[in-house]
């Protein structure tokens, strides 16, 4: 198809052409087109279906603001549901199909919704659908949201990555027409350091869209020129194809920059978007204006739009959307519109203007009256024009420009607290309140609507809020031409008036709001969905608000406005995703055994960030039951290894360090000796239990803490709060020396046959006893720490060297412990042998816990002051008949004692109100040869050997069981002394 | 937002951890008459102000300072930033 | 002496270097580390031995870059020192002794992995990782932030085009993946 309604002129590169295809028709254009002004170009005006009512639609504006013209961009996984064809860049092979539609575009089968209009007003679903109550999710809403909608999702992977960055300037200006670039101008010839930011491909604003001069140089030009002079200067950043999204706390902007949307495929290796987040002292808000609609019958057919879209399509991209068009205006901007169409060659139908002084024309019939409604079903052929004398009038044009005036652009001065005020003379709202901290507005976004007072209000606002001495650039003569407007929101008498396109709002929906009584302006938006689509009702909210105010008899200010919201324009999810997603969405923690582990075949999980051995299965074994049988009996019986580097580790020195943890632990610590470690119970300031873990004395004035893997950080914050609130004269140090060290526990009876291997010095039972700990080397020289501590209940070793030896010491320890078949063990090992001794864990140290339901209610020191001693001591703490940590085992060995169900007594009820206590933990004891729990009983400590049942109604579980010690193995502890 | 370190200057308060009052300094003396009392109050009783407030702040991602922030709750202004150490001396905390 | 072999941060026995045109990433597997805090009252000692090592104290936020022993500031009265690996092995041990009571020394060596970075487009790709204000920052500035969810050092040696990043040692391979995917999408 050839490009019937392109005009000369534009700053289109006629020289590249782009092939193109729009519902499976190929079309062309040009460099510097967009999707819409290809297709105007091309004669193709209706571009989609509206949401509800499924009207035929055209774009109604040139920009981002476009309620209509939405799209579903590109094809197979890369599709993009909602991209408003006003502002997608065209590239030689771009892929666009309409939306919202059941058949073709043309015949679209739910258009049928337009002629049931009178049932579908406001409120509708809210009315309709409400019985039976159980039709709403299976019958109504599929139906629904089948009919009503807009784009669709691949439901394919994006193949495309996300970026995310980080950017600091002195100034930030958002928008790059005149105010903008006088801005950029002042402050970046100063030296500053400027980022100029805009949405747009091409920088310049209106400039590129309006005929007037700026000195002797075109608008466009004079924008080129001073976007080049701009690139040129180091400490200018100049953003295009960038939209700021969001204002935030404190100078802090979210900005989301397309890389490769303008391009068939991002270039390899680049990302499609980046979220900067943009640090800045100050920031002006050039954002400029938005033109607003006028509300009539049928006023929302394909060819008409707002008259500066009108004035962008020509000038810019040289595109009559008709070569016949008709004006409707209560301003002088309409006229602007009419006079250079009429340069570029194109009829004008006639101006109709509202106001009875409207300026004349020789060139153009100006009519005074309104335009009454319109015809043409998939596109404008009519408007039925209503003279001041009553009289009616039809004029053919295919489109029809709508001046209602214009709207400063104040959506990102409302992100923090700022409420515009109203502008009597522009008849809008203008920025107010309390603005982003750091941020003025200038130009036309503050309300100066001329391009003279646009650029000196940028150059002025930059040189304010820099505290710029000197004079400011020179700059261009331009139009500076005063607001002469009445205000003029709808055609008396209109019902199926349109305000909100996108949500299918009309004048109609707001007066039946009104009668049904919604008085506020919040409710109002709600009932109606008026300015709730993707668009954030940028052209509707104001019609809205007007016929509102004259309703309830109130000027609109008093009515108040809605709030803008962050982003601006929608945004992709994937960009706020960056390249954190899939194996990326959070980093992960190696041990130091892990290629080791992975050469065993280690099956691995997931344990706060590391990835831990789970179990190692070897050739045979078909279930993990059978591996982690294997090496807790292995274990036990001769010696098993497990990487324990997980666990936190913090240093403690100073020689208030003992007194330090005095403080922090609840148990003493002043009296342990050099060379010992002691098991610490941590509670929080109320009572209840932070953590446990051990600390072992290096040195009077030297302790290492360990901390439980995943309360590492939240612990580590917690000291560090004792040290600098609570006692900040005390002579103590910390700091976490997790990853320093590579930590292994070798556990069995034959654990010390085998570290005799390694460990260069005596570590007998006499020279290196139980709850032993000491600086040492090993494998004949390399410094290490050993402990004699154990989580297993055997004989056991927990050794450590600095971490770039821990894949050799791993590899080492196996091989001197080959001998004794040594078993390496994972967590579920390792659980299974802190279930059979007892040794509380995560499950049991869960938020609720005191040191009392452990059973350690004793550790809790009253010889001195301790975080949480006092707390824990309260009465409701301390009853008699308090949960206590006890051991479950089943009656019948082949049953079964699930975590979580619960004991009742047992005979009796079996409901919430019986309730006895519950299991944290459960796993199979191979050394037992049935399963084992632990849990927390009511008066637990005074029931051992009490016959109960555990229930989980849930799940169907109901065991008889017996109450035990926690501790089902070596009770007197003989091993881990031995 | 923005949090001025009193070292450091201006932080991303993404760096930071937020822990609430700043009167959790102020932990009552166990050996008083009243200790159960005041550790109540300590423990659960805290204003919450609309409008500005003393709060703790843990540069976690940064240099480990506990910081006493004064923030508005309402408009996030933050007229001054302080090390928590330096005010629990100056509030006569010892060992 | 003992004979084990250490692996470098990533867990391979040599260091890995990423050689582009704009980019150089090298992991740098030399460096013993150790903290050092002063211990109170004895800030005064702590300081001059910290003048004796490097030739002064590191101000807030900055480094001392000398040879063979470097420091720079991590907190109120606390700060890293770093020197090659090959010749200080037992640097905590050296630095105990330098310092006796005056201050709490810690090693670090093994918890951290060290990546430089170098080339044209050092500060684009900082850029794409971290709020640290890299155009601004000057040599021995350092900061630490957060890198791709990790808590790191960024410094900027000497070289315009050089920043040394220390990340978590057992987050090693995330943080050279975050690097790598970083440099080649700017390629």
């Amino acid at each position: 198809m050839t490009q019937k309604n392109r005009l000369a002129g534009g700053q289109i590169n006629r020289a590249k052409t782009h092939k193109f295809m729009f519902d499976g028709k190929h079309y062309t254009g040009h460099a510097g087109d967009t999707l819409a002004s290809a297709l105007l170009a091309n004669g193709v005006r209706l571009m989609g279906r509206s949401f509800k009512y499924h009207r035929p639609r055209g774009p109604l504006t040139a920009g981002s603001e476009e309620p209509n013209a939405l799209v579903e961009l590109r094809g197979g996984a890369r599709q993009e549901p909602n991209t408003r064809a006003t502002t997608a860049e065209l590239y030689d092979g771009l892929l666009a199909r309409s939306q919202n539609r059941i058949g073709s575009l043309r015949f679209d089968l739910l258009a049928v919704n337009d002629r049931l209009s009178n049932f579908l007003t406001a409120g509708f679903y809210y009315k309709t659908f409400m019985w039976p109550a159980a039709f709403w999710e299976k019958v109504y809403e599929p139906i629904i949201r089948h009919a009503a909608g807009l784009g669709s999702l691949s439901l394919k992977d994006d193949p495309d990555t996300y970026d995310k960055g980080f950017l600091h300037c002195d100034l930030l200006i958002i928008g790059a027409g005149p105010a903008g670039l006088a801005a950029a101008l002042t402050a970046g010839r100063a030296g500053l350091d400027v980022i100029l930011a805009d949405e747009d491909f091409r920088m310049g604003g209106r400039l590129n869209s309006e005929t007037h001069s700026l000195g002797d140089q075109s608008g466009a030009d004079w924008a080129a020129a001073t976007v080049e002079e701009l690139a040129s200067l180091p400490n200018v950043r100049l953003m295009a194809r960038t939209t700021i999204i969001g204002a935030f706390d404190h100078g802090i902007y979210g900005a989301v920059e397309r890389v490769s949307d303008h391009m068939h495929t991002p270039d390899a290796g680049k990302p499609r978007q980046i979220l900067w987040r943009i640090y800045t002292k100050r920031t002006i808000l050039a954002a400029g204006a938005i033109e607003r609609p006028v509300a009539f019958e049928n006023n929302d057919r394909p060819g008409i739009m707002l008259g500066s879209a009108l004035r962008t399509y020509a000038n810019r991209y040289g595109v009559a959307v008709d070569r016949r068009v008709a004006i409707f205006t209560n301003n002088d901007d309409g006229h602007r519109t009419a006079a250079d169409l009429v340069a570029k060659g194109v009829k004008i139908a006639a101006v109709v203007d509202v106001r009875e002084d409207a300026p004349r024309s020789l060139d153009y019939e100006v009519l005074h009256g309104e335009i009454k409604d319109t015809k043409g079903r998939l596109g404008l052929t009519f408007a039925e024009v209503r003279l001041a004398d009553g009289t009616m009038r039809t004029l053919e044009c295919g489109a029809l420009g709508l001046s209602g005036g214009w709207n400063p652009n104040v959506h990102l001065t409302c992100h923090q607290r700022g409420r515009p005020t109203w502008n009597e003379t522009l008849a809008a709202f203008v920025p107010g309140g309390m603005l982003p901290a750091g941020m003025t507005v200038a130009g036309a976004a503050n309300g100066d609507m001329s391009t003279a007072a646009a650029l000196r209000g940028g150059a002025k606002a930059a040189q304010n809020a820099m505290d710029l001495k000197g004079k400011l650039p020179s700059l261009p003569q331009a139009e500076d031409a005063p607001v002469n407007l009445k205000p003029f929101w709808y055609v008396e008498g209109c019902n199926r008036a349109w305000l909100d396109q996108q949500n299918d709002v009309t004048v109609k929906d707001v007066k039946l709001s009104h009668q049904e009584g919604y008085r506020s302006v919040e409710h109002l938006k709600r009932y109606t969905t008026l300015g709730m689509a993707t668009d954030q009702g940028k052209t509707s909210n104001m019609g809205g608000l007007a016929i509102m105010a004259e309703l309830a008899g109130k000027a609109i200010p008093e009515v108040g406005t809605t709030i803008f919201r962050p982003p601006y324009t929608p945004t992709a999810i994937g960009v706020f995703g960056g390249r954190h997603r899939g194996k990326d969405f959070h980093p992960t923690r190696l041990t130091p055994s892990h290629t080791w582990a992975e050469e065993q075949g280690a099956v691995f999980v997931e344990v706060g960030n590391w990835l831990r051995a789970q179990w190692f299965p070897r050739t045979g074994e078909t279930t993990w039951r059978e591996s982690v049988d294997r090496e807790v009996l292995a274990t036990r019986t001769s010696v098993g290894v497990c990487d324990v580097t997980t666990l936190g580790k913090i240093d403690v020195q100073g020689t208030d360090a003992a007194a330090f943890l005095n403080k922090v632990y609840c148990n003493g610590f002043a009296k342990l000796p050099v060379g010992r470690v002691r098991y610490g119970l941590m509670l929080r300031e109320d009572g209840i239990v932070m953590d446990d873990g051990t600390a072992a004395r290096l040195a009077e004035d030297h302790f290492v803490v360990t901390t439980t893997t995943a309360n590492a950080l939240p612990v580590y914050r917690h000291m560090e709060f004792v040290r600098q609130c609570l006692f900040p004269d005390m002579d103590v140090q910390l700091i976490s020396t997790t990853e320093a060290w590579a930590q292994y526990a070798v556990a069995g009876p034959n654990s010390r046959k085998v570290l005799e291997q390694i460990v260069d010095r005596d570590i007998s039972n006499d020279a290196f006893p139980f709850m032993a700990c000491a600086n040492v080397t090993v494998c004949g020289g390399l410094r290490a720490r050993l402990f004699r501590i154990s989580f297993s209940g055997e004989l056991a070793f927990e050794i450590a060297v600095p971490m770039a030896y821990g894949d050799a010491l791993i590899r080492r320890i196996v091989e001197a412990g080959a001998a004794f078949d040594i078993t390496p063990y994972g967590t579920e090992a390792l659980g299974v042998m802190r279930m059979e001794k007892g040794h509380a864990a995560g499950n049991e140290l869960n938020g609720t816990t005191t040191a009392a339901n452990l059973g350690m209610g004793r550790m809790v020191s009253t010889a001195k002051d301790s975080i949480g001693a006092i707390l824990s001591r309260r009465e409701g703490l301390n009853r008699a008949d308090d949960l206590r940590q006890v051991g479950i085992k089943p009656v019948n060995p082949r049953d079964p004692v699930p975590a979580g169900a619960h004991l009742m007594n047992e005979s009796g009820v079996i409901d919430a109100a019986h309730d006895q206590g519950y299991v944290t933990s459960a796993c199979y004891s191979p050394n037992l040869g049935h399963a084992i729990a632990l849990g927390f009983l009511k008066d637990g400590a005074n029931r051992m050997g009490e016959r109960m049942r555990l229930v989980s109604p849930l799940t169907g579980v109901n065991v008889d069981v017996e109450i035990t010690s926690p501790h089902f193995i070596d009770p007197d502890g003989e091993r881990l002394r031995a | 937002m923005i949090i001025n370190h009193p070292l450091l200057g201006p932080r991303d308060s993404a760096e930071f951890t937020y822990m609430g009052d700043a009167r959790l300094i102020d932990r009552p003396d166990a050996g008083s008459d009243t200790a159960a009392q005041d550790f109540y109050d300590y423990g659960y009783l805290r204003d919450n102000p609309a409008g500005w407030h003393e709060e703790l702040w843990f540069h976690e991602a940064g240099d480990r300072s506990w910081l006493v922030v004064t923030r508005n709750t309402l408009t996030h202004e933050i007229s001054d930033v302080k090390l928590a150490r330096d005010v629990a001396r100056s509030r006569g905390r010892k060992l | 002496m003992h004979n084990l072999r250490t692996v470098t941060a990533l867990g391979v026995a040599a260091p890995r270097i990423d050689r582009f045109d704009h980019i150089t990433l090298a992991e740098n597997d030399g460096l013993a580390l150790a903290s050092v805090a002063a211990r109170l009252g004895k800030e005064a000692a702590c300081h001059a031995a910290l003048g004796n090592l490097l030739g002064g104290v590191p101000d807030i936020g900055r480094t001392i870059l000398r040879d063979p022993e470097a420091g720079f500031w991590m907190g109120p009265e606390q700060w890293m020192i770093g020197a090659p690996r090959a010749t200080h092995e037992h640097l905590a041990d050296q630095l105990k002794e330098r310092f006796g009571d005056a201050a709490s020394i810690t090693e670090q060596s093994g918890a951290w992995a060290t990546f430089d970075v170098t080339g044209a487009m050092m500060r684009e790709m900082s850029e794409r990782l971290c709020n640290v204000p890299i155009r601004r920052m000057i040599a021995g500035d350092v900061q630490r932030t957060v890198i791709h969810q990790l808590g790191c050092f960024v410094i900027r040696r000497e070289a315009e085009d050089h920043i040394r990043i220390l990340g978590p040692r057992a987050s090693a391979k995330n943080l050279h993946h975050a690097l790598l995917t970083a440099a080649l999408a700017l390629a």
